[in-house]
């Protein structure tokens, strides 16, 4: 190996230990049959088990899922919406708009978002408003994805359709959306992943009802970091993980495929 | 009546005017093309008979009724696509298939016409492939398929094989003429090649700046080109600045500046002391030893500038005694020789009387 190789290479080794090892360390002592993170004193599935049984984290846990899929579900509806019509209308100042609050400070979107329930809506806050907040920030991702998949293809694609009699429904129903429709789901999965962590925003616009999942670890972790944390943290992992793994994949291979058309256009 | 009469047509964008003024019109059954360089307006034209444009002012007429307005679907026109745009999620029997469905007819129809249509490209077992596993040609000829299949009024061709190489390309050509001829559909054909369209059309529309410049036959377009663009713009051709001294029905008598006189072929429309150029084809133009009999009625001395051997023919440029240059082709028909002549070498140029013609400024 020489030089510049070892040295690339520890350098990757170590950028990814920097990422992994606290999340290793999590995963780990999830299954630590002690009380304290200290020491490893041995294998048992007891941590999962009293999570089972803690009904307040049980309730959290759903109430994230109910938040997370209906906000992905309706940041998928209108990020695709708003994906379509940045890549159709070329209006400059129209993906500025929606990639925005992509980019804005959670802290500021969650701040906003709270005054504006409270003072302008006069909404209770709760589960809708978190929907809403959530759906917000999603919207954004979800019309990135799609309109990358869109500038990707050949847009004589769409007019073929209508040249060989298909009506614009038509020719949204049966080529735009099914051509795009990898975007579509690896927008939803990754609102969907974007939602069920999301801390800060939540925290400014879930009011004092229902517990919520990361506010509800946050409230644990206040007291001791026990391993039951470690339990819940490992499970929204994995579920994270499986999301994101299954988005990149679709999508890269729905492009492959529609590349190989492109190049035979050049 | 004309089955596509494009009538006074013009198309503005914001900073230029990309058809102005054109009119067209196209018989059933030929294989017509749009022919110009790049910006020249051909496929502008096109997409406003598809209907995915739309003129400022003109008409377009489709068995005499008027199709601006009418919105692409209802067109009785199909497009084969510079990029063939098959839809990438659809198998090949599913793309070809598709006009068909949209059209409403039956399943067993569609069945039975998008088997007759894989037959017709040479297909016949491509039917539940993807376009992604299709080499060049044959997404080609899949795009041809599914344009044909439901039997338009007329068919529209942009630069249909501009992305095959030389090889695939003549193969494609010829299907494409036999396929046009069994079928019987009109053909609307857009290139910028004018070995294609001079090769496949029945009739030829060149154009220049969004302007139609000629409208002829394959042959009259090359051998009487109407103007210097034409000219220049088809083929290969030598020009030099003349002036008509004598003119006749069949012949000009031209003086060509410190060259002397030249005969050109005889034109209605120029008369004595108009001002143009004397326009020569490489091919009517003799090259031999300056000690050769001058038995053609133009004959000059020159010196060989320099010349291009591609293989089948060699391209001599000569220099004449006035400065211009002018192009001569000889074909390699002797075996095992390269050259005949070499750069520097002094010779005679010559070619019939009626071989060149007069182009007014």
């Amino acid at each position: 190996m020489s030089r510049s190789n070892i040295w690339l290479w520890s350098a990757a080794v170590l950028t990814y230990a920097f990422l992994y090892i606290p999340l290793a360390i999590v995963v780990l002592y999830s299954f630590n049959d002690s009380k304290l993170n200290a020491e490893w004193v041995g294998f048992t599935l007891s941590w999962y088990k009293a999570l089972l049984n803690n009904t307040e984290m049980l309730a959290a846990a759903r109430n994230s899922l109910i938040i997370a899929l209906s906000a992905s579900f309706s940041a998928t509806l209108l990020g695709t919406m708003a994906g379509l019509a940045i890549h159709r209308y070329k209006l400059k100042v129209l993906p500025v708009l929606v990639f925005t609050p992509v980019a804005m400070p959670e802290i500021l979107l969650g701040v906003s978002l709270l005054l504006f329930f409270l003072q302008v809506l006069n909404l209770t806050l709760g589960m809708v408003s978190i929907i809403i907040a959530h759906t917000t920030f999603c919207i954004g991702f979800v019309a990135i994805i799609v309109r990358a998949r869109l500038q990707g293809m050949d847009e004589s694609i769409f007019e073929a359709a209508r040249d060989l009699g298909a009506s614009p429904w038509q020719t949204f129903r049966l080529v735009t959306l099914p051509l795009i429709m990898p975007a579509v789901v690896a927008g939803a999965l990754m609102s969907f992943t974007l939602s069920i962590d999301d801390f800060v925003i939540t925290f400014f616009t879930k009011g004092v009802g229902e517990p919520i999942l990361p506010i509800q670890i946050y409230t644990m972790i206040k007291v001791a970091v026990t391993p039951e944390v470690n339990a819940i943290s490992t499970l929204l992992m994995l579920l994270t993980l499986v999301m994101i793994i299954f988005a990149f994949r679709l999508e890269a291979r729905a492009s492959a495929r529609t590349m190989s058309l492109d190049e035979a256009g050049k | 009546m004309a089955l596509l009469e494009i009538r006074n047509v013009t198309r503005r964008f914001s900073n230029y005017t990309a058809v102005d003024n054109v009119s067209v019109s196209v018989k059933a059954g030929e294989f017509f093309t749009l022919l110009g360089p790049s910006g020249c307006g051909k496929t502008t034209l096109l997409r406003m008979i598809a209907g995915f444009d739309l003129p400022d002012s003109g008409q377009i007429l489709l068995d005499g009724t008027d199709m601006v307005g009418t919105p692409p679907e209802k067109r009785p026109v199909h497009t084969v696509f510079q990029t063939y745009a098959l839809f990438p999620h659809m198998t090949v029997a599913d793309n070809i298939a598709f006009p068909l469905k949209m059209a409403g007819k039956t399943p067993q129809e569609i069945k039975a016409r998008v088997g007759e249509a894989l037959d017709s490209v040479r297909l016949p077992n491509f039917g539940s492939r993807f376009p992604h596993e299709l080499s060049g040609g044959q997404k080609q000829r899949v795009a041809f398929a599914r344009g044909l299949v439901n039997r338009p009024r007329l068919l529209l061709l942009d630069e249909p094989l501009g992305a095959l190489d030389a090889k695939l390309r003549e193969e494609m050509q010829i299907e494409l003429i036999n396929l046009q001829k069994e079928l019987g559909i009109t053909f609307v054909f857009v290139t910028h090649a004018q070995d294609e369209a001079l090769a496949l059309s029945h009739r030829i529309a060149v154009m220049n700046r969004g302007n139609v410049e000629q409208i002829d036959e394959p042959s009259r377009i090359y051998s009487f080109p109407r103007n210097r663009f034409v000219a220049d713009f088809i083929g290969k051709i030598s020009m030099m600045n003349a002036h008509v001294v004598e003119a006749a029905p069949s012949y000009l008598k031209l003086d060509v500046k410190d060259l002397g006189e030249v005969m050109a072929a005889g034109n209605a429309g120029v008369k004595v002391g108009d001002n143009g150029v004397m326009a020569i084809r490489p091919e009517q133009v003799r090259i031999s030893h300056p000690s050769g009999e001058p038995h053609l009625k133009n004959h000059f001395l020159g010196k060989v500038h320099d010349f291009l051997y591609v293989g089948d023919v060699t391209t001599y440029i000569v220099e004449l005694s006035n400065g211009t240059y002018i192009e001569a082709l000889l074909p390699n028909s002797a075996p095992g020789r390269a050259t005949f002549f070499e750069v520097g070498d002094q010779v005679g140029v010559s070619w019939r009387h009626d071989a060149g013609i007069f182009l007014n400024d």
